[in-house]
């Protein structure tokens, strides 16, 4: 029983790996079944169609009622990247891998001041870090804004890079400093004791614990700054526009062509889609600031 | 920077600490990691903060470059008396606790019936997960466009296929957004959020102790007796952190309203208001002001929320 609820909050796994809690026989389990697949199919169904739609020429998109059975066409992709969104794709790509590596750079040193050798008062320091967040970022803006303006760093990537790398550190923090509270330490202890190096030190012994850590902090910051329109909107034009940017500027510039708004959707959500799939207990962890394991 | 202070471990940081003369000499060792992240965050969240302070004092409008001087508190009266701006006041206290709690319970129901033992559990949670991946623009643009439009939405054509079927003809074709906007945009949040507040309470349900549960079974405990006074008291912690993560993003929200109706039809929420006073109206003073009114407002809130937090984390500052 205890090795059962000594797993980790990792359902999916749990229940591909067959091991899950002990099977209860409730009388309506069948039902409750249904229900489940009835409320998920509900929630994917917006999806499914998104899906659906981008395959379909325009004239089936826009038909009511709607033609589900319409064949199917790659015209909608065809057309989204005839309007050339390569460059603010790789715009997002550039902000949001650059972004989540400075932020690792930054926030893991500052969790090892936080956790393993911590400073004085180092709650206050968690708090400090956790109200940046609750600052309404649009409170900000304008002097972002203005100083971009003042130092021709407006349209810059580099530029929304930085302050993307501001925006998720908060977060990273919070969630690096709770893996990085879970390393023993007796373990570093007794490697200082043998005179292990710092280097050493954490290659041998932080790094294996934190390894997970890390890659949930990546996947966070990735989607966030992935998905960040405001600033982008304000400070990009379009040299740097980011492909949020692109995806409310296509619609505008293109009117309402259904498909093509679809295409557009899914291809500007498939790396957060595929990483998130990829990573679902990972994405938990992060969202839950390390809180939840 | 040797073994003593290394061994000066987690527990002498944390609280208290009896030994100050070899502590002072790690004083600078142990903060230097912290340094850079710390002056970083300080640099690119708090000064810009005090130069908005500085430009709510101020009359500047980007039109008029020259007339810009400084305004006492003018441009504070301003936002107190602004019917737009109080108007946006009410919108994103109701768009945020609308989603807040509405997701809340839905993830928690769904977080119920996914704790459950049925065929297809995993694709049904990866299901539920799959509307939390969608980019927030993209997924308001395809519920504009594509779902919610009258005249070739899907759910106005699923309307008139059921109204087909059964062979009647005009059937009813709503405009959704034009008459219900707030609850528009309330209904895309509540599609991406309800995912996240799932997941969290799902991981608060497979935490529970199961043999204490099993023991309440036994002792013939009903399902509602075990959920008021077992899972319920369990979850608390996990609905509270749901609830805190989910308002410091939704006050945020601003794609979904920048897409769906652009601020019209009275769905303009602070974040918006502020961005359209400072980039269409380019009233710099104005902008800043609310600007900083909405910060004290935070501040006030956020007092609460952290007490909540420190509560929440308490087991983890040991």
């Amino acid at each position: 029983m205890s090795s059962i609820t000594d797993v980790g909050p990792v359902p999916a796994t749990r229940t591909r790996s067959g091991a899950a809690r002990p099977d209860r026989k409730p009388r309506g389990g069948l039902v409750l079944g249904l229900l489940a697949w009835l409320v998920g199919i509900l929630f994917i169904i917006p999806i499914v169609w998104m899906l659906l739609t981008s395959f379909h020429s325009e004239a089936d998109a826009a038909t009511n009622p709607p033609s589900i059975f319409a064949p199917l066409t790659l015209q909608g992709y065809r057309e989204f990247f005839g309007a050339n969104p390569w460059a603010s794709l790789l715009n997002s790509l550039t902000a949001s891998v650059l972004s989540t590596v400075l932020v690792l750079v930054l926030a893991i040193p500052a969790a090892y001041a936080l956790s393993i050798r911590p400073v004085r008062k180092w709650t206050d320091v968690m708090f400090f870090f956790l109200s940046t967040k609750m600052l309404p970022v649009v409170a900000g803006l304008l002097p972002l804004y203005l100083f971009a303006q003042w130092s021709h760093l407006l349209d810059n990537i580099w530029y929304l890079l930085i302050l993307y790398t501001a925006m998720n550190l908060p977060i990273a923090v919070w969630m690096m400093r709770s893996f990085l509270a879970e390393v023993p330490v007796e373990m570093l202890e007794a490697a200082s004791v043998d005179g292990a190096g710092l280097v050493r030190t954490l290659r041998s012994i932080v790094v294996p614990v934190v390894a997970p850590g890390i890659a949930a902090t990546s996947l966070i910051c990735f989607i966030f700054s992935w998905n960040e329109l405001l600033f982008a909107r304000v400070l990009t034009a379009t040299v740097a526009q980011t492909s949020p940017v692109f995806l409310t500027g296509f619609v505008t510039s293109q009117g309402l062509f259904l498909a093509k708004v679809c295409a557009a959707s899914i291809v500007v959500s498939l790396p957060v889609l595929i990483a998130g799939f990829a990573a679902q207990d990972k994405l938990v962890q992060g969202l839950s600031l390390g809180a939840v394991k | 920077m040797s073994v003593a202070v290394t061994s000066g471990s987690r527990a002498a940081g944390a609280a208290t600490n009896t030994r100050p003369a070899r502590r002072r000499s790690g004083d600078w060792g142990r903060r230097a990691p912290l340094l850079p992240a710390l002056i970083f965050t300080i640099i690119l969240t708090q000064l810009p903060f005090v130069a908005t302070l500085g430009i709510s004092f101020m009359d500047w409008n980007a039109y008029y470059p020259d007339e810009r001087r400084f305004a006492g508190f003018a441009n504070f009266r301003r936002v107190f008396t602004d019917v737009n701006i109080r108007h946006s006041v009410i919108v994103t206290i109701e768009l945020t606790v609308v989603v807040v709690l509405v997701s809340l319970v839905l993830g928690m129901l769904i977080a119920l019936l996914l704790d459950r033992k049925f065929v297809g559990r995993g694709a049904v949670r990866t299901m539920m997960i799959a509307p939390f991946l969608v980019v927030p623009v993209a997924a308001s643009l395809v519920w504009k466009h594509a779902i919610l439009n009258p005249v070739y939405g899907l759910i106005n054509g699923t309307i008139t296929a059921i109204w087909h079927l059964f062979g009647a003809s005009n059937p009813p074709q709503p405009d959704w957004i034009s008459s219900f906007p707030l609850a528009s945009i309330e209904l895309v949040l509540i599609w991406q959020w309800t995912p996240f507040m799932m997941l969290i309470l799902l991981a608060g349900l497979q935490g529970r102790p199961l043999d204490v549960i099993e023991a309440a079974r036994i002792d013939g405990a009903g399902a509602w007796q075990i959920f008021r006074y077992m899972t319920f008291p369990h979850l608390r912690q996990y609905l509270e952190l749901g609830a805190l993560l989910g308002a410091i993003y939704i006050v945020q929200t601003f794609d979904p309203v920048f897409v769906i109706t652009s601020g019209g039809l009275g769905t303009a929420n602070l974040p918006y208001t502020i961005y359209e006073t400072f980039y269409q109206a380019h009233d710099y003073g104005l902008a800043s002001a609310a600007g900083v009114v909405v910060v004290i407002g935070t501040i006030i809130i956020a007092t609460f929320a952290l007490r909540t937090v420190s509560s929440l984390f308490r087991e983890e500052a040991r």
